[in-house]
């Protein structure tokens, strides 16, 4: 996507400010974003606002600073072992961040990467539960949703993955205790679940996008604040970082339609 | 000494239909894919595959050897899905005991020291507990008076117990082993291969390279060999045991082939094509096809 002068800013540079600004005063927890973009906001943040985040190489380690998206993974400077049996210790711990992907997501934040359909014989076989259902339930889970439509933002999604407030509660406080599912951000805008009933609220709407075209891909009713503002522009520091030092091969625009 | 070292086929040899087989590896990453197709060649039929997901559990659903798959997801990391894990799903030929992939862990946890289950917070509220109602909560024993309870959230609580997965037999892929059964994971991450061989009654290692007892230490560190002899019965040697996956530092996966491999899905025939080339071979033939390939 080329450079809306309007803006500033592309589609996927306000995307990538939306993320990193989900783990501003994170702290120090392991953050796994999964998705280009994510990744690209976990680095941003990293170095500006949030210098405690620890990062993995995708692969088994803790990586040193927040090297380029492309690097390769020879130019990657590791800091400790993160083996598979080491990152349930960490999530199981809470000291962790993420954000997954969702291929559904619904008004109480559950979110869906199993199938759709019947899960007995699918529609569409998506990847699995994978580690969503624990980590919704033990530490700050966010999600990233590229393609925001009426099939993507539903009612009711088929098959509860990653754990929504509703039915957090209904768990009782085992699944309660630790449950905080923060963001959901979109190609179009910022959602979060700061409203009484714990369903979803729209936060902000990226540059060039309006509040009638979220509401429009969306297939339920979402709070929409009086207030609800424009996602944030970024910076001329955080636009130079993303566009010279993290992303210059501009991997960022593959990630999204429009 | 007993010396376990046995081949690929005899590893097959001792299952049988029916069986409950684990195995090793992560995705697309370390799978014993030289046994996988060990398997795929037998007449052994009606198993149920406990692993996570890659291209193991896609060329066993492929060549009809699967009648269950327990797993938190398949994938070949590189390609989101594994496609014949999709369609054997969408056609309905498989069942499947989906959960979380820290359950998953703990299932084989509790098989390999041999308690019913052990307690966690994954799975509470998710459809998990919808989709395998066999599964139940457990609540803790410890109430508000418990002089051990540290949160009062946590008094009495209900959690999941997540069962121990028993297995008949499991398979792990290692870079280096000897003779005596010891294996040694030169690359990154050891997975889950050492529970799933706790977790098993009958437990095999296939290896890039067999050395003699002792000699582990001239390949790479000690602490490397996480598989001590205790948690095996035969090693066969497999070099290139682990290919198309990822298997580091003795080679990457093979991205190209791997394309192939989900690319030849798509069509009966071009799969029957596949699957005559480079399923239904033993190790030299495949080797010698994977050669040519990369030659032409």
């Amino acid at each position: 996507m080329s450079d809306s002068p309007e803006f500033g800013c592309t589609r996927a540079e306000s995307c990538v400010i939306a993320c990193a600004e989900v783990w501003r005063d994170a702290g120090e927890v392991m953050v796994s974003p999964f998705g280009t973009i994510p990744a690209l906001g976990a680095r941003l943040a990293k170095l500006t606002f949030s210098p405690d985040l620890v990062l993995t190489d995708g692969e088994a380690a803790l990586m040193v600073g927040a090297p380029p998206i492309s690097a390769k993974p020879a130019e990657l400077v590791r800091e400790a072992a993160m083996p598979y049996r080491t990152v349930f210790d960490v999530v199981w711990s809470g000291r962790r961040n993420m954000m997954m992907m969702a291929s559904q997501i619904d008004r109480t934040g559950n979110q869906n990467i199993s199938a759709i359909g019947n899960h007995a014989q699918p529609k569409v076989q998506l990847v699995g539960v994978r580690g969503a259902p624990g980590n919704s339930v033990n530490h700050p889970t966010s999600y990233w949703v590229p393609d925001h439509t009426v099939r993507t933002f539903v009612e009711q999604v088929d098959v509860v993955s990653g754990v929504g407030y509703e039915r957090a509660a209904a768990a009782g406080p085992g699944a309660t205790r630790f449950h905080d599912i923060q963001r959901v951000v979109s190609n179009l805008g910022v959602f979060d679940f700061e409203t009484e009933g714990r369903t979803m609220r729209l936060r902000s709407f990226h540059p060039g996008v309006s509040v009638d075209d979220i509401v429009a891909a969306t297939s339920f009713a979402l709070v929409i604040p009086d207030d609800a503002a424009e996602t944030r522009l970024p910076t001329p520091e955080e636009l130079d970082l993303l566009r010279t030092v993290l992303d210059p091969k501009a991997l960022r625009d593959r990630e999204i339609k429009s | 000494m007993a010396d376990k070292r046995t081949t690929v086929d005899d590893i097959v040899g001792e299952l049988e239909s029916g069986m409950t087989i684990g195995i090793g590896g992560w995705g697309s990453r370390r799978k014993p894919m030289s046994f996988i197709r060990a398997l795929c060649r037998s007449d052994l039929t009606d198993l149920t595959v406990v692993a996570y997901g890659g291209p193991d559990v896609g060329l066993l659903c492929a060549t009809g050897k699967v009648r269950k798959v327990v797993c938190g997801f398949v994938t070949l990391d590189s390609i989101a899905l594994d496609p014949h894990w999709r369609a054997a799903r969408q056609h309905g030929q498989v069942e499947v005991m989906e959960v979380d992939e820290g359950m998953f862990f703990q299932g084989l946890q509790a098989a390999a020291w041999r308690v019913p289950f052990l307690p966690t917070r994954a799975g509470l509220g998710s459809d998990v507990l919808r989709i395998n109602p066999d599964l139940k909560l457990v609540r803790s024993p410890y109430g508000a008076d418990s002089p051990y309870l540290r949160d009062e959230a946590d008094a009495d609580v209900e959690l999941v117990a997540m069962p121990a997965l028993h297995l008949d037999a499991a398979v792990v892929h290692t870079n280096r082993a000897d003779t005596a059964g010891n294996g040694q994971i030169l690359s990154p991450d050891a997975f889950f291969d050492p529970l799933f061989l706790g977790a098993a009654d009958r437990r095999f290692v296939t290896t890039e390279k067999v050395v003699a007892n002792g000699a582990l230490v001239d390949e790479g560190p000690l602490s490397g060999v996480v598989i001590h002899r205790l948690l095996t019965d035969g090693v066969a040697e497999a070099p290139g045991g682990a290919h198309f996956t990822a298997n580091p530092p003795d080679y990457g996966r093979d991205e190209a082939f791997q394309k192939e491999y989900a690319a030849a899905a798509g069509d009966a025939a071009e799969w029957e094509a596949f699957a005559q080339r480079y399923v239904f071979v033993g190790d030299d033939e495949y080797r010698a096809h994977v050669d040519e390939r990369v030659a032409s």
